[in-house]
Order: structure tokens, then sequence, then C-alpha cells
């Protein structure tokens, strides 16, 4: 051991950061996909003395839930209904869906994905002899926009080459919005709200997590978009593993946190995504099942999911386990049925598809479907094609296990928690629904998009982006409605002391032992990342109990939750790095405490699958078939829920 | 499977106006030593392997190895990076080696059309500009509950 003690990290924290002031106009918080949608939309709409600054965690080439790149675009309408893509969300999240937001997304998501193709991105088309052509050739046979056919895997999936996916989408966000409108590695921390009007939002502070520098910034009109929230919940692998997380790892539930206490209201936070993944190294299983169509058998070799068992379990849930489509959590309650009935594990019968594939393909071809299933995993997913090498897994030769994960929180993929919003203005939107700007929250001037939006699931990465547009040309409209100067009450100081509180007492006390990691003095960020998830996964409905909880463990659940947060004022960072994880461990807490909440307050199991309340099993459409809302009051520490009733817009 | 640096190949981008894997992480996780001027993973257990910085690294320095937890030794895939595609090398434990390359992009880098010069009109609308300029007509639903 070094002594004397001192920080790991290479970028030494010290007591004192410069203080980088903006006042601007608007502000985007977040580098994603909706964020890169804002950036490329609100200088069509803005003047040009409008004063824009985007603040992104990491870089935006790489930063989001798409830093890797995927292998298919999930939402593209095409020559489908967009009141179709409403009941197929409807019934995937088991009926209480906001219908305006979802059938607003679904009328301008192509847009994006037509400007996605235009940018370079590779999208797969069809011929007229039903063969796939990918790369150049797929726009040699035209544009989606002019009408060629895409290559569908689902109703509303597209194939694409999407390993750049977003660093096109960047380029054409950062050469839109003009990279001096942009700080990179600032990572904001707490909204903060007008003096005079606290229901309005006012500005933001953060920090460079390159040099010490805090960022108090003042803006009239805001969006916040910092993805879902992931290692909230003890992950199934516990040591190195743990960062092969299946969402982004470093999506801290920033969204919801600032969000809900700068006073915004959330909304069925309760919702979760455990999705079903190739075991451990989490790749996506869609294609399989879909391009593929590979079947999954339990430990004794049986279809299990096709048994008369399982279809009187899903009447149950009728109609949404009866639909067409089996809704996702209900698939999942089928194989967590196999697991806890000892018929697991669960097997995708990769050796089949590619076999049945085969016996009409020629040899180019059936290399070329072999390729395919590779760039699955090594457009989004690079660790699971590892994980096959490492274990001499040819997936038309050697089958492999599909397990759901951990609870991931989230509102863009095939989750819906988030915050609360307003729909468009229109005639069609029920009056509740609305309240002057489409996407705001219930906080005047604060505007969210892609996983920020609750209620409203399965946009995915281009429905994100489309709705970071939305929330541009909404933005730009309260600007203009709203031009007066907003101010906050915190003072330079007082927002300097709470930023850099964990470096203050890591400098006060971390010469007290002999090893900095080990103090009675403070906790690291480390250790209580691994605190937050080890209680919420024994008590909060994680893969310890196949996601189940009750009354009794969420009580339990919410002490130790207080005592965390009372401990957080001893959080302690002695490098830049290791204050970003200070801060994201305070993030954390506020969301998955939000979403613990929820299901205590919500008593039945909405989400089969996902997670369980063991005290009220089943589904109570007569008390519960209604939102549930959430606000928190910092000054005070309370939490207030509360039902908003749910109204159906489109037909069945 | 954390990312790791060859110490040999490692040159801390000198030359170039920022340390290329310390810029594009998305977790914030590699760093460079000042005094040997090399980079690091400083967290390998936060790493997504999303191979950002392998694939950005200009000296090759950089590969990745399976999570300690639950990844056999012997396996590697090796990305190679070009304008318009992806070189994979897909080295399974025992022996067998499987090459893949697939597209990228369909346009030279720094092309994307960012519609500088559109402004939109109607801001009341509910119309992207995009779609304004394409006089696409903004759907209600028809098919009412």
């Amino acid at each position: 051991m070094a002594l004397p003690n001192k920080p790991i990290g290479e970028l030494k924290a010290v007591r004192d950061p410069e203080v980088d002031k903006r006042d601007v106009d608007v502000l985007i918080v977040g580098g994603g996909m909706a964020a890169c949608g804002t950036a490329f939309e609100i200088k069509k709409w803005a003047s040009d003395d409008t004063k824009i600054l985007l603040c992104d965690k990491a870089a935006l080439e790489r930063s989001g839930a798409v830093a890797q790149g995927l292998s298919a675009i999930n939402t593209y309408i095409g020559e489908n209904k967009p009141e179709d893509y409403v009941r197929m969300v409807r019934n995937d999240l088991m009926g209480i869906v906001r219908e305006d937001l979802i059938f607003d997304l679904g009328r301008h998501v192509d847009d994006s994905v037509h400007l996605f193709e235009e940018w370079g991105l590779p999208v797969w088309k069809k011929t007229d002899d039903g063969k796939n052509l990918d790369g150049k050739k797929g726009l040699k046979a035209g544009s989606l926009k002019s009408g060629a056919t895409p290559v569908r895997t689902g109703k509303w999936q597209i194939m694409i080459n999407g390993e750049s996916y977003k660093r096109i989408v960047a380029e054409a966000g950062k050469k839109a919005l003009g990279e001096d409108n942009i700080i990179e590695r600032c990572f904001i921390v707490e909204l903060l709200n007008d003096k005079d009007d606290p229901t309005k939002v006012a500005g933001a502070v953060g920090f460079s997590v390159r040099e010490n520098k805090v960022y108090i910034i003042t803006a009239k009109v805001m969006m916040v978009a910092c993805g879902g929230a992931v290692n909230v919940y003890q992950p199934r692998s516990v040591g190195e593993g743990k960062g092969r997380a299946w969402y982004p790892v470093w999506n801290a539930g920033s969204t919801y946190t600032m969000a809900v206490r700068a006073g915004a209201e959330l909304s069925m936070m309760e919702n979760r995504f455990t999705p079903a993944r190739f075991k451990d190294g989490y790749g996506p299983v869609g294609a399989w099942f879909l391009l593929f169509k590979a079947q999954t058998v339990n430990g004794l070799g049986e279809n299990y999911a096709a048994s008369d068992e399982a279809k009187a379990e899903l009447e149950k849930y009728a109609p949404y386990g009866t639909a067409a489509v089996t809704p996702t959590c209900l698939r999942n309650h089928l194989m967590m049925k196999e697991y806890k009935e000892g018929r697991g594990p669960i097997i995708m019968k990769t050796s089949d598809a590619l076999a049945k594939l085969g016996e009409t393909m020629s040899k180019k071809e059936l290399k070329h479907l072999e390729s395919e299933a590779w760039e699955d995993f090594l457009d989004m997913s690079v660790g699971q094609a590892g994980l096959w090498c490492a274990t001499n897994t040819e997936p038309e030769k050697k089958d492999s296990e599909v397990m759901p994960t951990e609870p991931y929180l989230l509102g863009s993929h095939s989750g819906c928690c988030g915050i609360w919003c307003s729909g468009p203005e229109e005639d069609w939107v029920p009056a509740d629904y609305k309240w002057g700007y489409n996407r705001m929250t219930t906080v005047k001037g604060l505007f969210t998009a892609g996983d920020g939006v609750g209620c409203s699931g399965h946009k995915f990465s281009s429905g994100s982006h489309a709705e970071g547009r939305i929330c541009a040309k909404e933005m730009i409209k309260y600007l203009r409605d709203n031009p007066g100067a907003v101010s906050f009450k915190e003072t330079d100081q007082e927002l300097v002391d709470m930023v850099y509180k964990p470096v203050r007492t890591y400098l006060d006390n971390s010469t007290y032992t002999t090893d900095e990691t080990v103090n009675p003095n403070y906790c690291k960020p480390s250790g209580m990342a691994m605190r937050l998830m080890k209680m919420t996964n024994e008590y909060g409905g994680g893969t310890a109990t196949y996601y189940m909880t009750g009354g009794k463990s969420l009580e339990i659940l919410m002490e130790n939750f207080e005592m965390f947060r009372e401990d957080l004022e001893n959080i302690a960072a002695g490098d830049l790095h290791e204050l970003m994880r200070a801060w994201e461990i305070n993030h954390r807490l506020y969301t998955v405490e939000a979403h613990t909440r929820h299901i205590q307050f919500r008593e039945e199991s909405r989400y089969p699958g996902f997670y369980y309340r063991g005290d009220f099993m089943g589904q109570n459409d007569e008390e519960w078939f209604c939102f549930t809302n959430s606000t928190y009051n910092k000054e005070t520490n309370e939490w207030s829920l509360k039902k908003v009733p749910y109204i159906k817009i489109i037909s069945d | 499977m954390p990312s790791f640096v060859i110490a040999e190949k490692c040159d801390g981008c000198k030359g170039g106006d920022k340390t290329a894997c310390m810029y594009i992480c998305p977790n914030d996780l590699m760093v460079l030593e000042p005094n040997e001027m090399k980079a690091y993973n400083q967290e390998p257990d936060q790493c997504w392997e999303c191979f950002s910085c392998v694939k950005i690294c200009p000296s090759q320095a950089i590969e990745v190895r399976g999570y300690s937890d639950f990844v056999p030794m012997g396996g590697s895939t090796v990305p190679m990076m070009g304008t318009e595609d992806i070189m994979w090398t897909c080295k399974f434990r025992n022996g067998v080696v499987k090459r893949f390359k697939f597209p990228i992009r369909t346009t030279p880098e720094g092309e994307a059309n960012a519609y500088a010069d559109l402004k939109g009109k109607d801001l009341d609308s509910g119309l992207l500009s995009t779609q304004e300029a394409d006089g696409y007509v903004l759907v209600a639903p028809t098919e009412l509950a």
C-alpha cells in the first residue's frame, strides 16, 4: 500500500473549484438520442439570437444507450397506422398508457428515421423477390422516404447496419447546434427553481469531470433527457461483470431524480423492465425470435410457452394475455414459472432455427445468414459475441441459454416509467392530459423526452430522437410566450458547497486512516452502490426473490433508504471520477425509491413477470386501472402518491 | 469484458490534441497516467464493453478480455474500423476463427445533412421542420374509443 494515503483517480479534486457561470435561453441536459434530436431541430425554430447550451456527461459521439450501436430500429411506422401502434404499446404495457403521447410519437417518428438514412445510416431493404440487401446495396434499392421496402423483423422493427448509428446521429446534431454550444463531460446534478415562482425551472448546476469546475447555468426553458436507470438493482453478475448491464451502465436515473427534486410529477414509476436476454452476455434475442424464428424450450426440452398450462396461465391476464402478441412481462412470467417449478433453464434453440432456415438456402445465403446472426451481437452487444467465442458457441451447432435480467427503469424501451408530461394541445387530447406545451412536465419550462416521458414506452432509439425534436419546437414556443428573466435563490457559494461537498468530506477526513477506502467518517460511492443494490435486490423485488416483494419488505426497504439518504451526506470523493460516481449514486437512490414507493402504493401486481406484490397477486382493475403519480418535496423530504384517471382514446 | 491497454502499444496519443480513449469512453473509465504517458481503464467493473475505446484507438493498443466472473479464457473479438465498414475477427477458445465485415455508413464522415439553412414557418403547428418542408399533413386519430 502506498502511503501517504491518496485518492485513486488521476484527476484530483480540489477544495475550491473554479466557477463557470452561464446565462442561456435554452438548456439541453443529456446527449443521447433524444438530446441529439433536440440539437438537430432547435435552431430551425429559434431566432438567431437565442442562446442555447447542451451539457452531456460524456461525449455525444458515443453517449447514451446507442453508444455501442444497434442492429435494428424498433419503431418505424411505415405502412402501419399510428392507431395500431398505440394498440400494440397499450397491450404490451397491460393497458395503462398515455395514448395521446404514443399516437403523437407515431406520427412523427418516421421523419427521424428518414433523416438517419439520409445522414448515412445503412438500412436493409427487401427486394421484390424477397432477398435482403444491406449497406450501400440497400440504399441503391431506394430510400425509405422514397418508398423502398425495409426488412421487417416484427411489425414495427426494421433491420439496419447500426454500428455507427450514434456517431451519425450525433454528427448531425452537433453540426446543427454548433460545437460552441455544447459542453461535453459536464455532469448536471441538480435543477434550480425560480425564486419568485418555485413551480418554474430557472437553471441547473453541475460540474466538469475533466477539470475542477462547477457550472452554474441560468436558463428560461430546459429539457432533461439523461436516459433511464441501471444498476439500481443488484445485477446477476456481481464481480467484474456488473458492468455488463443490459441497458447502459452509466444511466443513473438522473432524469427522474433531477425532475422530481425540481417538483415534477412522476408517473407509473412502478413499471420496470427485466428483459429476457442471452444469459450473462445480455445479447439481444429479438432477431433470434423474429428474424430467425427460433424457439425457446425449458430444461426438459419442452416448448413450455405453447403448452396448455401456459395458455391457461395467460388467460388469467386477459385481454392482454390472450392477445395475438403476448406482453413482454407475461412472457417473462411464463419463464419464471418454469424456473420456480424446477424446469429451468430456458434454452434458445438456435441450432434448430438455423438448420430450418438453411433447408431452403444456398451455401452463400447460409453464410450470409450466419453473418447476420453475428452482426446482431457485434453491432450492439459485443460482449455476447465474446462470450460465444470463449464458450466455443457456434449458434448453428450449440444452443444458448436465455434468462430474465435484473430490473431496469426506463420509459423508451418496453417500459413506461417516467415523468408526467403534457400531450399535444389538440382537440382530441383530453383536457387533463394537456397544459399548453407538448412534453412539458408539471414544472413550468421543464421538458423531457426519451426515457424521461412516462406512460409511453416502445419509442426506442428513433422515437426518442423524434420526441427530442418535438421538445425543441415546444421549448421555443414556451420561450416566445415566456420571455421574462428567471433567477434562483441559491447563491454561487451555496451551489459550489453542495456540488463539492463529497470532495470536502474527503479532504477533511482521508488522512485519518492508512487506507483511503476504509474510514469511519465517510462512505465511498463504490460501497454505497453495492449497499443500494443489495437492499433493493432483497426487499424490492430483485432477482434474489424472483421479483417478489410485499408490504413488510417494502416497509423495511423504506427504512433502509432513509438511512442511506442520511449517509449520502457523508459520501466522499477524492477525484473527479469519484465525484461523478458520488452524484450518480445520489440520483440512483431517489429514482429507485420512487420506483419502490410506487410498488408500495399500487396494491396489485400489474406486471407479472416484471414484479409481484405477494400480498396483492393478480390485477385489480376495479381499484387500480389508473395511473399512479408521485411528487417529492425536497425541503421536507416527503413523498406524495395519488391515482390519476386513465382515459381511453383509441378504440380496441 | 473490461477493456485493457497494451503497454507497449499505447503512446498516450502523443501528437494528438486529446487522448482518444479518454475522449470517447461514455462512462469516463479511460484515463491517462501522465508520467508514463499511458492510458488505463480505472474501473474495469463498470465497463459496458461497448468497444468505443477499442474502435477509436489510433495505435490499436486497446483490447477487451472477458469478465472474470463468467467468461472462460481464450476467446477474443477484435474490430478494425474503416470509413465505410467494420471488420471483426472473432477468435474462439478452441482456435476457430471467424471474420465478418459489416457496413457502418453510406456517406463520408462529416457529411450528415444538418439542414443548417432550414427555418420552420409555423411555430404553433405540431409539425417538425422537415415535415413542414415536405408538406406532411399531421393526422389526428380517427379510430376513437
